[in-house]
């Protein structure tokens, strides 16, 4: 039994039974739905610019991409642009297609081996497919729930709606983002319970979010299509959140708290967890930067001046075996002022 | 057999190798093996630079004597760090431990060590951020993943951050481009705070301040060297190719990585640059000149930390401006062009004192080089190639099918992937490519870059060269090959040990080794061998 | 049915089985990428291992001579030779061979006239690993004289820079290369 993913179960469980508890039993509707939220959004906003700009502050001292195709020249060999980028446009698109297609994780992903005449899957394919479907059913889900939020609700949001629910199972109708957020959550789970290099190096705090994630997708769930919660009440007590006019209408059930709990938590944690790469990839010097390094200069502010070895010193040291030699010296040993003592190796140098 | 214990109960009594199922940070302390470990660096070394905390020490020893504040020391240089490097900082936080790197890295895939793959040499250092620099970390304790540096943890730490080739593969495959290489540098810079270096970083280190060159071998010697190849050459091929040394006013500088001067196989690519020069300089009476001050490309100081890496790496321009070159052109090396790619001009640029690279004999501009004013040998051989001004013959190298190691440094850190190729294509007729996943940017390193190059850690070298050995034996088999090409200093010292111990039959050369081979010289005699000496095969009439 | 024939029978399971022995001497979290990544370029280890292994199994059950017998032991031993094994543990695995055997014919071997058979079974493992100890003493001598040349190398280039000699491209044998 791994204590890492079952403290960060256990911490889920215990979270929503707060919640759930705490509303149900204590009544304590004012503070897990308004209170806690507001604070969790403070956190959030405060927590991820502060992050941000804490990364901002550090300098870039090197331009240091990875380059990952053939450079730019001047011979006539195709430059690869894309993976190696030397105008800022190129750049842009890397970014772009590493950030909506995962381009780098998939280059993890070599589809099939022959090995005799079996073609065997390698499981690297899923970690990308799964971690797109996670990410992209995340962002829907987010965005449907928009409608909590807007009166009226905008156009583009109902059609959103009709394509995530086009297969039109149940009713009410399935929205595909949930059921695919959960289920890329649980893959990702799975992935890091069962294979062993994968658990080694993961941490309670890579559980925890998958749990809570996987929470905030069940209790969603669970609310839309098993207990069907009062809705209206819910939309009054979001928009009221929203308009900065807080009412908590009664009637709204532990789930939902428990839900919303989840989502505060989630918005708290944030900025304190490495779901922070949110934002870091933006900042990713090794993704970020131009391979022109040798064509523009690249400037570091903190560059200072440091102790060499100067021809000078090399001079003076190995004069008159570079003379033996028949190596050129700026000074010629005749030409020596007569101080010239046996300098030993310098080495009053210090830092 | 049978009347003895099964297997299990019989070796668990002598083997203690095998970890069991255990959290990594529960896998304390480590065991520093010798034939991994390398051993430390020698204080007088360490002295002449100015690193603290010079004393003789080896890793395997119970006491490292240490500074008193040692922890403190290391964690000023973290936060130090943390505030001047953006890419420390953002690596620190934002890594998702997804695994894709994990089976990326040659050592790992060598060793079977848990600890190789990179995302775990990363949260070797992580953990103590999260500890250091973390409110939650400081806060939840093992369970955040966060744990207080202590004297295993930086055993730790240097038994691993020195298995770490900075070949910056891993960083291909990670959706945020972590860089381990840049994860080790920090990690190394740290280390050194403390007096922990190893020898074969540091001794080069201090050799190339002093001569120029890692070997600390001086001038006159210098001279010396490039004369008996010279000689050689004359042996071979009737022609002299005296090279000019510090020549004043000469059109380019040329600067090698000075194992291409001391070591077999190099010494040949060595000889290979001298009759290039000695070609150009005869047809169309190319101006360059060597310089026995700046005679090292190569920069250990790079394996140090950035300040030694500057400090080493200032010669080449100082000596450029001194000697009033127009631009520089540098010779087959691996980290020498990474440092010069992505981090010289920056260091000690600007170069206004140089032109903006033109090959005198094309008139080719090159433009991708006109900050930094240097020029990779590769890049000069292909644009003669190009304009055809080149007398080759590569029948010459008939007898040899070559296939490319791309060097991690040039792949990952520039970009450089056509032009030796180029290059090798018409120099030699026989020429294959290795699997497509472990050429270019997914090239599988030598197993020992950065400074892992020593004697000590043979069985290091030759694990975390396994997968490199591994592509070049089915080259091997399928096609017959029987060269290796490189365009890296490391690599061809590095190499011929591992293809001895693995692909017995490869030979290891530098790319312009073949292409001296290859090259007709004007007034030459009819040759009879190669370079290295070897009978030619016959030719076809 | 013979044990020769079962022997044959049961190619996949055994060496299946055997591999599992073999990778199960890796720490554990190393198991599942030496198993499960197919790729030979990317997994030289497992790869490498199972090609032998599917091959020296062929060669006890047929019979080979001793060179066929090292041309398939050597590149296993050869990774184990410089990966953090005992010399034993970096052998033992052909010894192995043996309880896989015994665990997969158990039935079969409980009847008494499998004897000869698995006598002649037992004795060529027996052969094998003989040669396995042989293959790792040559691996391992390999890697000290790799060792050795280094040295060399570096007190020769010692002595040059003190101007006793004079390193010749030649005398400068580095790191083995000749």
């Amino acid at each position: 039994m791994n204590n890492k993913y079952m403290i960060s179960f256990i911490a889920v469980f215990v979270l929503f039974f707060l919640a759930y508890l705490g509303t149900e039993a204590l009544g304590l509707d004012v503070l897990f739905g308004v209170l806690i939220p507001y604070a969790a959004l403070a956190v959030f906003i405060v927590g991820f610019v502060y992050k941000v700009m804490g990364w901002a502050r550090s300098a870039v001292p090197f331009r240091i991409p990875t380059t990952c195709g053939q450079q730019e020249n001047q011979l006539g060999f195709r430059q690869n642009t894309l993976d190696c980028p030397s105008t800022a446009g190129a750049v842009v698109l890397r970014m772009f297609l590493e950030i909506v297609t995962f381009r780098s994780l998939f280059r993890n992903t070599r589809m099939n081996f022959r090995e005799g005449h079996k073609v065997s899957y390698n499981l690297e394919i899923f970690l990308w497919l799964f971690a797109l479907i996670f990410h992209y059913a995340f962002l829907t889900v987010i965005v449907r729930h928009l409608r909590f939020f807007l009166e009226p609700v905008p156009k583009a949001l109902q059609l959103l709606e009709t394509v995530d629910s086009f297969m039109q199972i149940g009713l009410p109708v399935l929205y595909l983002s949930g059921a695919a957020l959960l289920v890329a959550a649980v893959f990702l789970l799975l992935r890091r319970i069962f294979i062993g290099n994968v658990r080694y190096i993961s941490l309670a705090s890579d559980f925890f979010p998958l749990f809570l994630i996987g929470g905030i997708a069940f209790t969603g769930i669970l609310m839309r299509y098993v207990t069907k919660v009062d809705i209206v009440s819910i939309k009054q007590l979001t928009m009221g959140l929203v308009t900065l006019h807080p009412t908590v209408p009664e009637g709204i059930g532990g789930l939902f708290y428990g839900h919303l709990f989840f989502v505060s938590i989630l918005l708290a944690y944030f900025p304190f967890s490495k779901l922070m790469h949110l934002g870091g990839i933006f900042l990713s010097p090794t993704r970020n930067l131009p391979t022109d390094t040798r064509a523009t200069r690249h400037v570091n502010p903190w560059n200072y001046p440091v102790e060499t070895h100067t021809y000078e010193e090399y001079e003076d040291e190995f004069r008159e075996k570079m003379v033996e030699a028949g190596l050129p010296v700026e000074i010629m040993p005749e030409e020596q002022p007569a101080e010239e003592a046996e300098a030993d190796s310098p080495s009053e140098e210090k830092e | 057999m049978s009347d003895l214990p099964n297997r299990e109960a019989f070796f668990s009594n002598i083997d203690h190798s095998i970890p069991t199922a255990k959290d990594w940070m529960d896998t304390l302390p480590v065991d520093i093996r010798k034939g991994i470990a390398c051993y430390a660096g020698n204080p007088k070394s360490l002295e002449y630079v100015g690193l603290p905390n010079p004393r003789t020490w080896s890793c395997f020893d119970e006491d490292w004597q240490l500074p008193e504040n040692w922890q403190q020391i290391l964690h000023e240089g973290f936060k130090e760090r943390l505030e001047k490097f953006r890419s420390f900082k953002v690596f620190m936080d934002i890594c998702v431990r997804c695994g894709a790197c994990a089976d990326k890295c040659h050592f790992f895939i060598g060793t079977g060590d848990p600890k190789n793959m990179p995302v775990l040499r990363a949260e070797l250092l992580r953990s103590v951020y999260r500890n250091d620099f973390t409110r939650v970390g400081k806060l939840l304790g093992k369970i955040g993943g966060a744990r207080p540096m202590s004297l295993e943890v930086l055993r730790e730490w240097w038994y691993y951050l020195f298995q770490c080739t900075e070949c910056r593969r891993c960083s291909v495959f990670c959706p945020y481009g972590i860089d381990t290489a840049e994860i080790t540098i920090m990690g190394r810079e740290l280390l050194n705070l403390i007096g922990l270096n190893i020898d074969w970083i540091a001794t080069p280190v201090a050799n190339c301040y002093r001569t120029g060159n890692h070997l600390g071998i001086q001038p006159h010697a210098f001279k010396d060297m490039l004369e008996f190849f010279v000689e050689d050459i004359e042996d071979i091929t009737g022609v002299n190719c005296m090279p000019q040394f510090q020549k004043k006013g000469a059109d380019i500088l040329f600067i090698t990585p000075s194992g291409d001067v001391f070591a077999d196989p190099g010494t040949y690519t060595c000889m290979g640059y001298l009759m290039l020069f000695q070609f150009l300089k005869e047809k169309y009476g190319l101006d360059i000149t060597w310089s026995t001050y700046a005679s090292e490309g190569g920069n250990f100081g790079f394996f140090t930390s950035h300040e030694m890496m500057k400090r080493l790496n200032a010669k080449m321009y100082a000596e450029a401006k001194r000697l009033g070159v127009k631009w520089i052109l540098g010779g087959e090396c691996g980290h020498m062009w990474r440092v010069i790619n992505q981090y010289m001009d920056t260091m000690n640029g600007p170069a206004d004192f140089l032109e903006v690279p033109v090959n005198p004999i094309t008139g080719t501009r090159f433009e991708n080089a006109r900050s930094t004013k240097m020029v990779h040998i590769t890049e000069f051989t292909a644009d003669l190639i190009q304009h055809n001004k080149l007398d080759l013959d590569p029948s010459r190298n008939d007898h040899l099918k070559v296939t490319f190691h791309d060097s991690c440094n040039p792949s990952r850190g520039m970009g450089l992937f056509e032009e030796p190729r180029y290059v090798i294509r018409n120099v030699c007729n026989h020429f294959y490519d290795m699997p497509r996943n472990t050429i270019r940017e997914s090239t599988f390193c030598c197993g020992s870059g950065a400074g892992l190059n020593a004697g000590e850690d043979m069985e290091l070298r030759m694990a975390g060269g396994l997968p490199r050995a591994n592509a070049v034996k089915t080259v091997h088999e399928q096609h017959g090959v029987n060269t290796l090409a490189c365009i890296c200093a490391i690599d061809r010292a590095a190499l011929p040990p591992l293809m001895e111990y693995w692909v017995p039959g490869v030979e290891v050369t530098g790319v312009h080794e073949m292409v001296a081979n290859a090259l007709n010289l004007p007034g030459q005699n009819e040759r009879e061998t190669d370079l290295r000496g070897e009978e030619l095969p016959q030719l076809e009439e | 049915m013979g044990l020769d024939k079962l022997l044959r029978k049961k190619k996949a399971t055994i060496v299946r089985r055997w591999f599992d022995v073999v990778v199960d001497t890796y720490p554990v979290d190393t198991r599942r990428f030496l198993k499960s990544q197919q790729d030979p370029f990317a997994n030289p280890v497992g790869r490498t291992t199972m090609t032998g292994l599917k091959h020296l199994y062929d060669g006890i059950v047929e019979g080979m001579d001793r060179e066929t017998a090292a041309t398939h032991l050597d590149p296993i031993i050869r990774i184990r030779a410089v990966q953090d094994f005992t010399p034993a543990m970096a052998v033992a695995f052909v010894l192995d061979l043996k309880n896989v055997v015994k665990s997969v014919c158990n039935e079969e071997l409980q009847r008494g006239d499998a004897l000869p058979e698995w006598l002649r079974f037992e004795h060529r493992v027996d052969a094998l690993a003989l040669t396995g100890f042989d293959i790792y003493m040559s691996c391992r001598e390999k890697i000290f004289q790799l060792k050795a040349d280094n040295e060399r190398t570096r007190v020769m280039q010692t002595f040059a820079r003190a101007g006793l000699l004079k390193i010749e491209p030649e005398a400068d044998a580095n790191s083995g290369a000749k």
